[in-house]
């Protein structure tokens, strides 16, 4: 079973890397970018075969490593 | 005193600490480099100081995977019994990422690597780290991050500032960091994490003695037998 976990800066938190991003998008030309948030996509294959075993053991792990809460929203995905 | 360096993958400047305890107590190679996979920390340590660097190659976050590394559950342990625990650099996002300072440190506002020495200020004496100071001294050390950017909620900065808990703060501010923010102790004040390098300036040949301050504080602070 694939897991894909997204985790992406909570709201309020500055983002310099995306503010950068849509800054190069603006010089390139690229108009209507309101706003860019920049954040990781990380893919787990897991043994695990029960759907919701694995998206609590998933969540458990984002938790602990994957997102720092303090500042990151992260969300499973069961694939 | 009784000093365990904490070594990474990655880790720099773990010697020029060992060397700034050592130098500090008087006593030759005394501080004892310990690898991240031990599991328990030397017997009878008086603290522990984590080095600077860029861990496991910074990969997910700065800190992140040493903070889970084996030493770390024994470094906490001797942190929440009321151990010494000095986290410069990298070794600041290692405690915050494992939960023994609070907040975070972020990419650097203007997303540049900084590396130069830079001015500090001494914002509080009641720290076996900074006693040997007077408040408002200013000192010189190396910085050189990437992810230097303090950033914590408003109730902690609130806790920072109201239990006198900030110890450095940027004369000039190089990454963005909340108030100025360089180093900051834990509630117990015996846990100091800073981003500035006073492991890199405690020397004649390395440019200046401004970091030997820091150094003495903790050996006056914790003379062992």
């Amino acid at each position: 079973m694939k897991a894909r976990v997204h985790v992406t800066l909570k709201n309020g938190i500055l983002d310099p890397q995306g503010a950068a991003v849509k800054h190069s998008l603006g010089a390139l030309g690229f108009e209507g970018v309101d706003r860019v948030r920049q954040g990781k996509i990380i893919e787990l294959e897991l043994s695990e075969t029960d759907t919701a075993k694995a998206e609590e053991q998933v969540k458990n792990m984002c938790e602990n490593l994957l997102a720092n809460t303090v500042i990151e929203d992260y969300s499973v995905e069961i694939l | 005193m009784r000093a365990a360096v904490i070594q990474f993958p990655g880790s720099n400047c773990d010697r020029d600490m060992a060397v700034g305890f050592d130098r500090a107590s008087g006593d030759n190679n005394r501080a004892q480099l310990v690898w991240h996979k031990e599991s328990n920390l030397p017997k009878d340590i008086d603290i522990v100081g984590i080095p600077g660097g860029f861990s496991f190659g910074d990969y997910l976050r700065c800190g992140a995977i040493a903070a889970r590394s084996p030493i770390m559950r024994s470094v906490i342990e001797f942190a929440k019994k009321g151990g010494y625990v000095i986290g410069i650099c990298n070794g600041f996002q290692v405690l915050t990422e494992s939960g023994l300072l609070p907040g975070v440190l972020m990419r650097n506002s203007n997303l540049k690597f900084v590396c130069k020495d830079i001015e500090l200020k001494v914002k509080t004496t009641k720290s076996a780290f900074t006693n040997a100071h007077k408040i408002g001294d200013v000192v010189t050390y190396p910085v050189a991050h990437h992810d230097g950017n303090y950033t914590a909620d408003t109730e902690i900065l609130k806790a920072l500032h109201g239990d006198d808990r900030i110890a450095y703060t940027y004369v000039n501010n190089p990454n963005g960091s909340v108030d100025d923010i360089a180093g900051i102790l834990s509630d117990n004040r015996r846990v100091l994490g800073m981003m500035p390098h006073p492991e890199r300036m405690n020397d004649p040949a390395l440019g200046g003695v401004d970091g030997n301050k820091l150094f003495e504080s903790i050996a006056s602070a914790l003379v062992s037998a």
